[in-house]
């Protein structure tokens, strides 16, 4: 679907993005977890979506991957329009993308080599020397080449993180996307992932989307970010424009202010008598 | 009207089951035919010889052991009764026929469903858990192709070969007791064991194994892929998945028997 040309209907892909969010809606129930979000994503750029947890980021991005389809709305990737494409589609397009999760999500009963090497061996016809080598040379740019045998249980988290990214740049997608990719790390490892990241951008020039809620290594990596409320989009722009806005709410996400400040410790106390 | 809702709801409940299993079925079907060993899949192949190796030859020992017991079980009880009337020699018929016809395929599929079923289900479900079957599909992988499929073939071809393996187990026992009994060699026993059976009998025991085999490992994926909230969902529908296998199988022998009863008596 490479050479799938960019729609441009009324409802269609707008004309620059490789990603565009359209009106999402998603709803459980009675319980709207996006709320008509727009997003357009362009070619090369690092996209940083923030919010609190809670907000649909993780939701969207699984939108944007395809693997739940929204209530209503449009997603376009490359043109397609993956909330209506067919199955068969949506994998010519998967094929193109790559997903590191927020559980790394790595094949507990492969090795790290099997688990690069997965998508080689399912998509192409190359030769197992090759795909040996490309593993090897994937699990080299994320740092873990003496780690291939080992089995994913036998890593720490920061390696699982890593060894899930090299799992996801397999194929050479084009575009990239991160599910909280330094939750659980510590700053050093998580430094280490923005660093990674950063590095794609400027070595394979692949669209990334990045969903954190981490505010340094946000504004770290990202050429513009948006932020989520309780679906909605409160905010796109870039990382100046977000870092200089005056709205009250993004002010407080990124200043750190509770929502409710706290009493005193006598408030506290009085507040546990209360049945 | 709570009552009429709930009865409602659950009615609504078990459509909702059927029909996602039904769905299920095809695609596995499907996906069954595309990995098969003409045209299928090197990586599949291996996983679905692994899986015959735990489905079938694993348990082996247990499937044996039980269904000897059975048999056994099934000489001591009907020997009580027929003994009373100098019959004793009936005893053989009732073990070769109703092991064969009847409890070797039962008693399989409900160690299968134990050992394997709930195995499937929490597999299965842990990687739902840990995000693992959204990374297949974010592979452009179909799950039921890389996960079902494997299994679907290995306790196709399995589960009747244990079958045949229990009844033979449970047929042996009983000539233990008929040996101690009736002081009837093993050699004698065997010959009057076989001729007391017709070819329908084992055969009508194999199709109903081949259907067992497939509500084990569909019940089992099904639980597993439908798993919601958490590792502890993963206990949740493991247990739910052999609660189910078994009353499905119970339910699909009741039906089979009496098809036969009727239509290939």
């Amino acid at each position: 679907m490479s050479d799938a040309q960019p729609i441009k209907a009324a409802n269609g892909a707008r004309d620059d993005a490789i990603i565009s969010v359209q009106d999402v809606v998603v709803r459980y129930g009675d319980k709207t977890i996006l709320d008509g979000v727009n997003l357009d994503v362009r070619p090369g750029e690092t996209m940083v979506i923030m919010g609190a947890s809670g907000s649909g980021k993780s939701t969207l991005l699984r939108r944007i991957m395809g693997l739940e389809k929204p209530t209503s709305g449009h997603i376009f990737v490359k043109g397609v329009d993956i909330t209506t494409a067919s199955e068969k589609e949506l994998n010519d397009i998967r094929r193109i993308m790559g997903i590191s999760f927020q559980s790394a999500a790595l094949f507990n009963s492969m090795t790290l080599g099997d688990n690069v090497a997965l998508p080689l061996r399912e998509h192409t016809n190359l030769a197992e020397s090759t795909i040996k080598l490309m593993t090897r040379m994937k699990l080299g740019q994320v740092g873990l080449a003496e780690a291939e045998n080992l089995l994913p249980s036998q890593l720490s988290g920061g390696m699982r993180k890593r060894a899930s990214v090299a799992r996801a740049i397999a194929m050479d997608p084009e575009i990239l996307l991160f599910d909280e990719p330094s939750a659980g790390l510590d700053p050093i490892i998580a430094a280490e992932i923005d660093g990674l990241i950063l590095q794609l951008k400027s070595a394979f020039k692949m669209t990334i989307v990045v969903v954190t809620h981490e505010l340094a290594s946000a504004f770290l990596i990202a050429d513009r970010m948006c932020m989520l409320r309780f679906g909605k989009m409160l905010a796109v722009g870039t990382k100046d424009e977000i870092r200089n806005s005056e709205h009250p709410r993004i002010r407080q996400f990124l200043d750190r202010i509770p929502d409710k400040i706290s009493g005193g410790q006598d408030e506290y106390l009085q507040s546990l008598t209360k049945l | 009207m709570s009552f009429l809702a709930s009865v409602g709801r659950g009615s609504i409940e078990r459509a909702e089951y059927i029909g996602g299993l039904t769905i299920q079925f095809y695609r596995g079907v499907a996906a069954a035919w595309r990995v098969n060993p003409v045209r299928g899949n090197r990586q599949r192949w291996r996983s679905t010889l692994k899986h015959m190796a735990i489905v079938g030859v694993d348990a082996l020992p247990v499937v044996c052991l039980i269904a000897a017991c059975t048999g056994l079980i099934m000489a001591l009880q009907g020997g009580a009764e027929l003994r009373r009337f100098g019959a004793m020699q009936f005893v053989i018929n009732l073990v070769a026929v109703s092991m064969t016809r009847e409890l070797g395929p039962l008693i399989t599929a409900i160690v299968v469903v134990g050992r394997s079923g709930s195995a499937f289900s929490a597999e299965i479900g842990t990687m739902v858990v840990t995000e693992e079957v959204d990374a297949l599909r974010s592979m452009a992988l179909d799950p039921i192709e890389f996960l079902l499929a494997p299994k679907f073939i290995a306790m196709m071809v399995m589960l009747p070969c244990l079958t045949i393996a229990a009844n033979a187990a449970g047929i042996l026992a009983g000539g233990i007791f008929i040996y101690f009994s009736l002081d009837m060699g093993l050699q004698l026993y065997l010959r009057a064991a076989m001729d007391a059976l017709v070819l329908r009998d084992v055969i009508s025991g194999l199709i109903k194994s081949i259907a067992f085999g497939t509500i084990i490992v569909h019940v089992g994926c099904y639980e597993g892929f439908h798993v919601a909230g958490g590792p502890e969902g993963v206990g949740r529908s493991t247990t739910a998945a052999v609660v189910k296998s078994i009353f499905l199988v119970v339910l699909a022998d009741l039906l089979f028997t009496g098809f036969f009863y009727f239509f290939w008596p």
